[in-house]
C-alpha cells in the first residue's frame, strides 16, 4: 500500500524534473551565446579572452569597442534608415492591403478569382527571383542607394501574404453591418472605414510578422542600397565586422547594438506574435 | 456588342480604387521583374563590352548551365550543398522541435509559457546577426565552444569547423537549426494541443503507455504539419544566401565549400572577385532556382498534401 502510494508521486516528479531539465537545457542553448556576446561587448580586450563567462565588473569593464563603433560607423544612421525602411513599407502594405482584401471579400465581380489567384502566387515565390529585373528597374527610375528603393521592394514583398490574410478575416465580418451603413447613406469608401477598426487586432498581428523580415533583410539593401547614408542596422553591422574582423572589442560591441532593437522589439510584442503563430498554424 | 459595353462601363469606380494600388505595385515590382529576369535568361549577349546586342538563344543558357564549363561544376556543387543544407536542417530540428512541444504540452508544465518565448528568441534575429554570434562562438582564438566542450570532457572533438572543407557546410546548416528552431517547435505544439484530450484520455485509460499514445495516437495527428515544417524549410534554406555570404564570402570559402545557388547568382550576376558580370548567366541561375522552387512546391501540394490523411476533429 504505501509503496503504490509513493512510487505514484515520486514516478511524476521524476518525469517533471526531467522534463524542466531538458527544456532548460535548450534555453541555456538558445541564449548563452546572445548573452555572452552582450556582457563581452563591455570588457577590455585581455578579459574577453582571459575571462569570458565572467560578468564585466570592476578592472574588466571597457567601453573601447562601442566608441571605435560609433566614431568608425554610422550606428545612429544605420538605425534611423532601417526605422523608416520597415515602418514606412510596414503602413503601406497593411493600408494598401487592406483595400484590396476589402474589395475582394465585399464584391462580386468579373476577374475576382483570378485576382485572388494572382496575388496567391506571390506567397509561394520570393521575390528575389526577381533580382535582376529589380535592379534594373528601379536603378532605371534613379532610385538605387536611396531607401525608396527598399521601401518599394518590401511593399511588393509583403502585399501577397497580407492580401490573403486579410480577405479571409474580412470575409467573416457580418453583411448586415455593412448593408445597414449603406441604407444610412453611407457611400462605398465609408463602408470601407466601418470595416477598418473591426480588423484591428488582426492588422496589429500581420504588423508584427511583415517587420521581422523587412529589419533583418540583407540581400535588397545589399543589391539595392549598399552606400554608407542609406545603410539599414544589418547591412551596416555586415559591412563594419567584415572590415574590422581583427578587433574583438568593436565586433561584440556592434553585434550587441544589432542585437537590442529585435531583442526590445520582441519583448514588446512576443504575445502576439506566439498567439499569431498558433493562430496561422491551425488554418 | 452593347452587352458588352455595358459590363465596362458599369464597372464600379469604387472596385478599381480599392484594388489598383496593390495590383499596380505587386505587378510593377514583383511580377513583372520575375519575368523579365526569366526573359532575359533567354538571351545571350553577342556584343562585347556592356549594354551590348543581344540574341535570342532559347534555353542554351540552361544547358550551359547543366553540362558545360565552367558553369556545371559551379551550378552542381552549388545545387549539392542547397539541397544539403535543407536535409540537413530538416533531419535535425524536426526531432528537436517534435520532443520540445511534446515536452511543453504535458499538461500542468510550469514555466511553460517562459520556456516558449525563450526558445523563440533567435527567429526574431537576422541571419546574419544569428550567424556573426556562432562565428565568435565557434573561432578557436575565444575557444568558447572548446571550452564548453571541455567541461563534458569532450573538447577533443573541437575543431575550426567553420574552415573546414569538411564541415562547414554542417556547420552553417546546424547554426541555421540552432536560429529557426522555434518555428517548427510552435508548429507542433500547436497541432499538439489541438488534439482534443479526451482521445488521449482514454487510450491511457485502456492501459496504453505514454509511448504508445504518442506514436499511435499523437504522431499520426500532427503529420500533417511535417510537411508544413518540410515545405517552410525548403523555401527558406534557398535563402541561405544570407549566412554564407555574411559569413564566408560572396567566394562561399572555403574553396567554394558552402557555395549555394544565391552566392553563385550574386558573383556571375554583379561580377567582381576575379570574374566578369554576366547578366544573362546570373538571370539563369534565378530561372533555375525558380524551376527548383516551383518543383518543390508542387511535389508537396500534389504529392504530400493530398495523399497525406487529414483526420477531422
Amino acid at each position: 500500500m504505501i509503496l503504490i502510494a509513493r512510487s505514484g508521486p515520486t514516478r511524476a516528479e521524476a518525469t517533471s524534473l526531467a522534463t524542466h531539465l531538458v527544456l532548460a537545457a535548450a534555453c541555456l542553448i538558445v541564449l548563452a551565446p546572445v548573452v555572452l556576446v552582450v556582457i563581452d561587448s563591455f570588457k577590455s580586450r585581455q578579459s574577453i579572452f582571459g575571462r569570458a563567462f565572467d560578468l564585466p565588473i570592476g578592472g574588466s569593464f571597457d567601453l573601447t569597442g562601442y566608441q571605435l563603433v560609433l566614431t568608425r560607423a554610422h550606428f545612429p544612421l544605420y538605425f534611423l534608415n532601417s526605422v523608416v525602411v520597415t515602418s514606412v513599407s510596414t503602413v503601406l502594405i497593411l493600408g494598401i492591403g487592406a483595400m484590396a482584401a476589402h474589395a475582394l471579400a465585399e464584391y462580386r465581380f468579373r476577374f475576382n478569382r483570378l485576382l485572388v489567384v494572382y496575388f496567391a502566387l506571390g506567397i509561394m515565390i520570393s521575390i528575389r527571383l526577381g533580382s535582376v529585373g529589380i535592379v534594373r528597374l528601379l536603378s532605371g527610375w534613379g532610385l538605387t542607394n536611396t531607401i525608396w528603393a527598399l521601401v518599394a521592394v518590401y511593399t511588393a514583398q509583403g502585399l501577397p501574404l497580407t492580401i490573403f490574410i486579410m480577405t479571409q478575416l474580412m470575409r467573416q465580418i457580418p453583411a448586415e453591418l455593412k448593408q445597414a451603413a449603406r441604407v444610412d447613406g453611407a457611400n462605398e469608401y465609408q463602408v470601407f472605414w466601418l470595416v477598418l477598426p473591426l480588423v484591428r487586432p488582426i492588422i496589429a498581428t500581420v504588423a508584427v510578422f511583415l517587420m521581422i523580415p523587412i529589419w533583418n533583410d540583407l540581400w535588397f539593401p545589399l543589391i539595392l542600397a549598399p552606400a554608407e547614408s542609406v545603410r539599414t542596422v544589418t547591412l551596416g553591422t555586415q559591412q563594419f565586422i567584415g572590415s574590422f574582423a581583427t578587433d574583438w572589442q568593436a565586433v561584440l560591441a556592434a553585434l550587441t547594438l544589432a542585437l537590442i532593437p529585435p531583442l526590445v522589439f520582441y519583448a514588446a510584442f512576443s504575445r502576439q506574435l506566439l498567439r499569431g503563430l498558433t493562430a496561422g498554424a491551425i488554418k | 456588342m452593347l452587352r458588352v459595353h455595358c459590363a465596362t462601363s458599369r464597372f464600379p469606380l469604387h472596385i478599381v480604387v480599392f484594388i489598383a494600388p496593390a495590383l499596380v505595385i505587386y505587378t510593377v515590382l514583383m511580377v513583372y521583374p520575375i519575368a523579365a529576369t526569366l526573359a532575359e535568361s533567354l538571351y545571350r549577349a553577342t556584343g562585347s563590352g556592356s549594354g551590348g546586342q543581344t540574341a535570342f538563344a532559347g534555353i542554351d543558357n540552361y544547358l550551359a548551365l547543366v553540362g558545360a564549363r565552367p558553369w556545371a561544376v559551379r551550378f552542381w556543387g552549388a545545387l549539392e550543398h542547397n539541397v544539403a543544407f535543407f536535409l540537413i536542417q530538416f533531419l535535425v530540428q524536426n526531432p528537436l522541435g517534435l520532443l520540445l512541444a511534446v515536452l511543453l504540452s504535458r499538461p500542468g508544465l510550469r514555466l511553460g509559457a517562459a520556456y516558449r518565448t525563450i526558445l523563440y528568441v533567435p527567429a526574431m534575429l537576422s541571419i546574419v546577426i544569428a550567424g556573426f554570434v556562432w562565428q565568435l562562438m565557434l573561432n578557436p582564438l575565444w575557444g568558447i565552444v572548446k571550452a564548453s566542450l571541455d567541461v563534458l570532457h569532450i573538447g577533443g572533438l573541437f575543431h575550426p569547423w567553420l574552415g573546414l572543407e569538411s564541415s562547414a557546410l554542417i556547420a552553417l546548416a546546424l547554426i541555421s537549426t540552432w536560429q529557426f528552431l522555434g518555428m517548427p517547435m510552435m508548429l507542433y505544439l500547436t497541432s499538439l494541443i489541438a488534439i482534443p484530450s479526451e482521445i488521449v484520455d482514454a487510450a491511457r485509460v485502456d492501459g496504453a503507455s505514454a509511448w504508445t499514445t504518442f506514436w499511435r495516437i499523437q504522431f499520426p495527428l500532427i503529420l500533417p504539419t511535417v510537411g508544413i515544417v518540410a515545405i517552410l524549410t525548403y523555401t527558406g534554406s534557398l535563402n541561405a544566401f544570407d549566412l554564407v555570404f555574411a559569413l564566408q564570402g560572396p567566394l562561399a570559402a572555403p574553396n567554394y565549400a558552402t557555395d549555394v545557388l544565391g552566392t553563385l547568382f550574386y558573383r556571375t550576376y554583379f561580377g567582381g572577385m576575379g570574374t566578369a558580370a554576366d547578366p544573362a548567366m546570373g538571370s539563369t541561375i534565378a530561372g533555375m532556382t525558380f524551376v527548383i522552387v516551383l518543383a518543390g512546391v508542387l511535389v508537396y501540394l500534389i504529392g504530400w498534401q493530398r495523399r497525406a490523411t487529414v483526420y477531422e476533429l
